[in-house]
């Protein structure tokens, strides 16, 4: 037993804080009075995954551990209760789609389904050439611009099976899609703006 | 003080209590799963709703304080629905398991199920199933089982202080798991077993073993380390099945080491149950007639200066009696019971115990510890300091090798000449102590067993004068002697040490290499240099063969701690009765009646016929024997030798927890422990590096 986890231990590469983040996570326990430096676990654990390549390895959990002389057991549990700490490694872009009742009702079903047809994996899995990770994810807080997905810091909004193949095929060729509304509309402003002469308010915003 | 209403009476109780303990103080008792009066309040089980006039919602009793005019209803159709409600959920995801589960009949799920169990369910659903987890060599995890009421989380990280417990994952995927299941690296791990009010932690050594039905319970004593923790053995037939830990606030509270809830398998095998004697270089068995004749033979005619006996860690108080009037007989003044070369005086009393008290412990402010680390000499005791530091305002240093104590301390030097230095004022420590109100010391055998031993016991009594430890006006007396072994105090206190001209162990072993000693007699003596007895005839009396035994010219088979109604004095100087819950095997027999039997054909006959009169005899010189479970205090003198402190590291004399006497020697399960630690400490080397 203890072989097999020593094991595993093993083979993770080993994890410390590159020089930017360490200046970074110090700034953070900064914020926490003396001796509570054990409040500073979420972020710093943000920045350790950021810097692994999207997921947590023992070896990263246990360098945040010591690094703020908090049980590893302690660290562990944070870890594990926040469902954005991912404890497996994932591909370069993480694609999670919302499937909450309002992106549910708005389609996302087939938003999800586009996902797994147009990378050829399911949910919970990685493509092949380690470029995608699709889940599946509850409430990100978009529901006016539903459907919604979210890939690595942005989010895209107002998904169609169409828009959400092309912003697979661009960042697969290594572009940047351009976040937020895939239908062009600014921010959460409604789908056709009420027209002052006429005085409609653009209808029930269907798109 | 706050007046509450508790089911239409009116009661006062202290402010600071929570309703549930102010419920329990009326008699009424309110059902639980996460709630101990030992550990800090969680409020997760919910199995203690009760209402409360003016609260829309049930309130939980455990973690609500009393106030002023609260008017609290614990016993009517609405709080019987609520807990009913929380009891159909635990049941829920709970496995129907109980015709094998090892909890069955000692468990608090299934005893409160019969009072607000539903007799069917309504979940139609998939119930959760959850991995066990590996903990050890000594939790078993039927982790299904789990109710979620982290009682085990809370010992780990508060009593025993390894926070190696926690819990993953949130909601229904919660799971109780040590880091990537390490073991759990604590001496009073077995603990979390007790705690558990389920079946998810049971005792591994004795998984489907037997049901709480079928044993004898015997209230009795511990004898693996010197605190005399209070024990209940179980047991079937003539075995020993298991150990558990019985309630003294004064000397365990609740807990008990690993070592004396699992060693217990050791008292199955390696037994000396018949007498053997040596013939032709091979030890042969024998009866009692035989081994006694070859005793008389060899002793008959030897001259008492040419005799010298030993006394172990295990020996009661009885048969040290017994040995001693026996050797007085002979004339034989070579007698000590210090057989790890302790140096420790029979007068003051106060010059070996344990004064302050253990439970005297919670009232210290300062303490200094001195070639002791008591997480492995008395692992319960350990648990006791640390409770103390938990509660704040609580400085302790260390002189000795450092370890991880399970709290922290200020490492103030490691060898005795360290201890001159705080006595100098040299150290900013000896301040702490002066300044402290109640400052104590506990002295480990690790700092007497040297050549300069009585230097370090006067060195540390004109510490405890010279810093205020020493208080009759209080009282308060905080020099405290930390004993490793069981039989130490009862030795010192009815004198089982050298008489004059009489040699001690160093002497007894020296006379025996050089043949100025013809005769030794081992009263389960095993941790002495057996080659160094070199020609001299050995006469062994125990209970597992082990050093002392495969060394012995003569084999006497005595009983082990479960096996005979004895008397214990534990570190403090508390007396206590240990009751016999087995037969001793075979032609074993209680130790006092085999030196009593002994006597007689050497004819030395012993002035005593039973156990009763024995007893007699020891509380005339030890009135504390007399009165079993209290504490005297010990009158304050002159003690130690000035002299030289040396400059070795001071170190405990336990290197290994598991291993410290035959019984757990002889244990499959402490080898187990053995294994495991040393795996982890590879994976250490191997992670850390």
């Amino acid at each position: 037993m203890t072989g097999e986890t020593a094991g595993h231990d093993r083979a993770a590469p080993a994890f410390t804080f590159s020089a930017e983040n360490l200046k970074a996570a110090r700034d953070v326990i900064a914020k926490y009075p003396e001796g509570r430096q054990a409040s500073a676990v979420m972020p710093l654990l943000d920045l350790a995954q950021r810097q692994n390549g999207g997921w947590l390895s023992p070896a990263a959990i246990e360098y945040i551990a010591d690094f703020l002389e908090m049980p590893r057991i302690r660290v562990w549990e944070v870890a594990t209760f926040y469902t954005m700490y991912k404890l497996e490694p994932v591909g370069r872009h993480h694609v999670q789609v919302c499937t909450n009742l309002p992106c549910w009702l708005r389609g996302s079903d087939a938003i999800l389904g586009t996902c797994r047809e147009h990378l050829g994996i399911r949910v919970g899995e990685t493509s092949e050439d380690n470029l995608f990770t699709l889940s599946e994810v509850e409430c990100l807080g978009a529901c006016v611009n539903a459907p919604m997905m979210q890939i690595g810091d942005d989010y895209y909004e107002d998904l169609s099976p169409d828009s959400v193949r092309a912003i697979l095929d661009d960042l697969r060729a290594g572009g940047t899609p351009k976040p937020g509304s895939q239908i062009g509309r600014r921010s959460c402003e409604p789908v056709e703006m009420p027209d002052p002469a006429t005085g409609t308010d653009g209808g029930d915003g269907g798109v | 003080m706050p007046k509450l209403t508790i089911d239409g009476h009116e009661v006062e109780v202290d402010p600071g209590l929570t309703v549930l303990q102010a419920c329990e103080l009326q008699g009424i008792e309110i059902p639980r799963f996460c709630y101990h009066e030992r550990l800090s309040i969680a409020g997760n089980c919910r199995m203690c709703l009760v209402a409360m006039k003016g609260s829309p919602k049930p309130i939980a009793s455990c973690a609500m304080p009393v106030a002023e005019g609260m008017v609290i209803e614990t016993d009517t159709p609405q709080v019987h629905k609520m807990r009913k409600g929380v009891m159909e959920f635990l049941l829920i995801n709970h496995p129907l398991d109980c015709p094998i589960c090892d909890q069955g009949g000692e468990c608090d799920l299934q005893d409160q199920a019969m009072a607000y169990g539903f007799d069917r369910s309504r979940y139609h659903e998939n119930k959760r199933a959850v991995e066990d987890k590996y903990m050890g060599p000594l939790i078993k995890t039927i982790m299904t089982r789990c109710i979620h009421c982290t009682r085990c989380i809370r010992f780990a990280s508060e009593v025993a202080g390894v926070p190696e417990l926690g819990a993953t994952g949130r909601g229904e995927h919660m799971e109780i798991t040590t880091y990537l299941e390490h073991a759990m690296t604590s001496e009073l791990s077995g603990n979390v077993i007790d705690l558990c009010p389920v079946g998810a932690l049971t005792s591994r050594p004795y998984a489907f073993v037997a049901r709480p039905w079928e044993l004898r319970k015997t209230e009795t004593i511990d004898v693996m380390d010197a605190l005399g923790s209070n024990i209940r053995v179980d047991s079937r037939g003539s075995e020993v099945l298991r150990v558990l830990p019985r309630i003294n606030d004064d000397v365990n509270e609740e807990w008990i080491s690993d070592k004396t809830r699992f060693a217990c398998d050791g008292l199955r095998r390696q037994r000396l149950d018949r007498p053997y004697v040596r013939r032709q270089g091979r030890l042969q068995p024998a009866n009692w007639d035989e081994a006694f004749a070859a005793i008389a033979e060899r002793v008959n005619g030897t001259e008492g200066s040419r005799i010298a006996a030993i006394v172990g860690d295990l020996a009661c108080a009885e048969s040290m009696a017994a040995l001693k009037d026996l050797m007085e007989a002979l004339g034989a003044p070579h007698i000590d019971c210090r057989q790890d070369g302790a140096y420790l005086e029979g007068e003051p009393r106060s010059s070996y115990l344990f004064n302050s008290t253990i439970a005297g412990i919670e009232a210290a402010d300062a303490c200094l510890l001195i070639g002791s680390n008591p997480r492995v000499e008395a692992p319960v005791l350990n648990a006791r300091l640390r409770k103390r530091y938990l509660a704040g305002g609580f400085a302790v240093g260390l002189i000795g090798e450092p370890a991880d104590l399970s709290y922290p301390y200020d490492h103030v030097g490691t060898t005795a000449g360290d201890l001159g230095r705080i006595l100098a004022g040299a150290h900013p420590f000896a301040e702490r102590l002066r300044g402290a109100e109640r400052p104590m010391l506990v002295l480990g055998m690790g700092a007497l067993v040297g050549r300069d031993g009585a230097a370090v016991l006067a060195a540390a009594r004109r510490l405890a004068e010279d810093v205020g430890m020493i208080d009759p006006a209080k009282p308060w007396n905080g020099f405290n002697v930390l004993h490793t072994a069981a039989a130490r105090v009862g030795g010192l206190d009815l004198g089982l040490l050298p008489g004059a001209q009489g040699r001690d162990v160093r002497g007894i072993l020296d006379g025996a290499a050089t043949g100025a000693i013809d005769v030794v007699f081992l009263l389960g003596a095993d941790e002495i240099d057996m080659a160094r007895l070199g020609q001299a005839f050995v006469i062994y009396q125990g209970h597992t063969g082990d050093a002392g035994a495969s060394r012995a010219d003569v084999i006497l088979p005595g009983a082990a701690y479960t096996e005979k109604d004895a008397l214990y004095v534990n570190t403090e100087g508390r007396c206590q009765a240990a009751l016999r819950a087995v037969h001793p095997p075979g032609e074993a027999r209680e130790d006092w009646a085999i030196l009593r039997a002994l006597s007689d054909v050497l004819g030395k006959t012993l002035p005593y016929d039973s156990i009763r009169e024995l007893r007699a005899r020891m509380a005339e010189d030890c009135p504390w024997m007399g009165a079993v479970d209290s504490v005297v205090a010990a009158r304050w003198g002159g003690f130690g030798r000035e002299g030289p402190l040396g400059d070795e590291p001071l170190r405990s004399t336990i290197d290994n927890f598991y291993l410290t006497n035959p019984v757990c020697r002889a244990s499959v399960t402490m080898a187990e422990c053995v294994a495991a630690r040393a795996g982890l400490a590879d994976d250490r080397t191997g992670t850390d590096g």
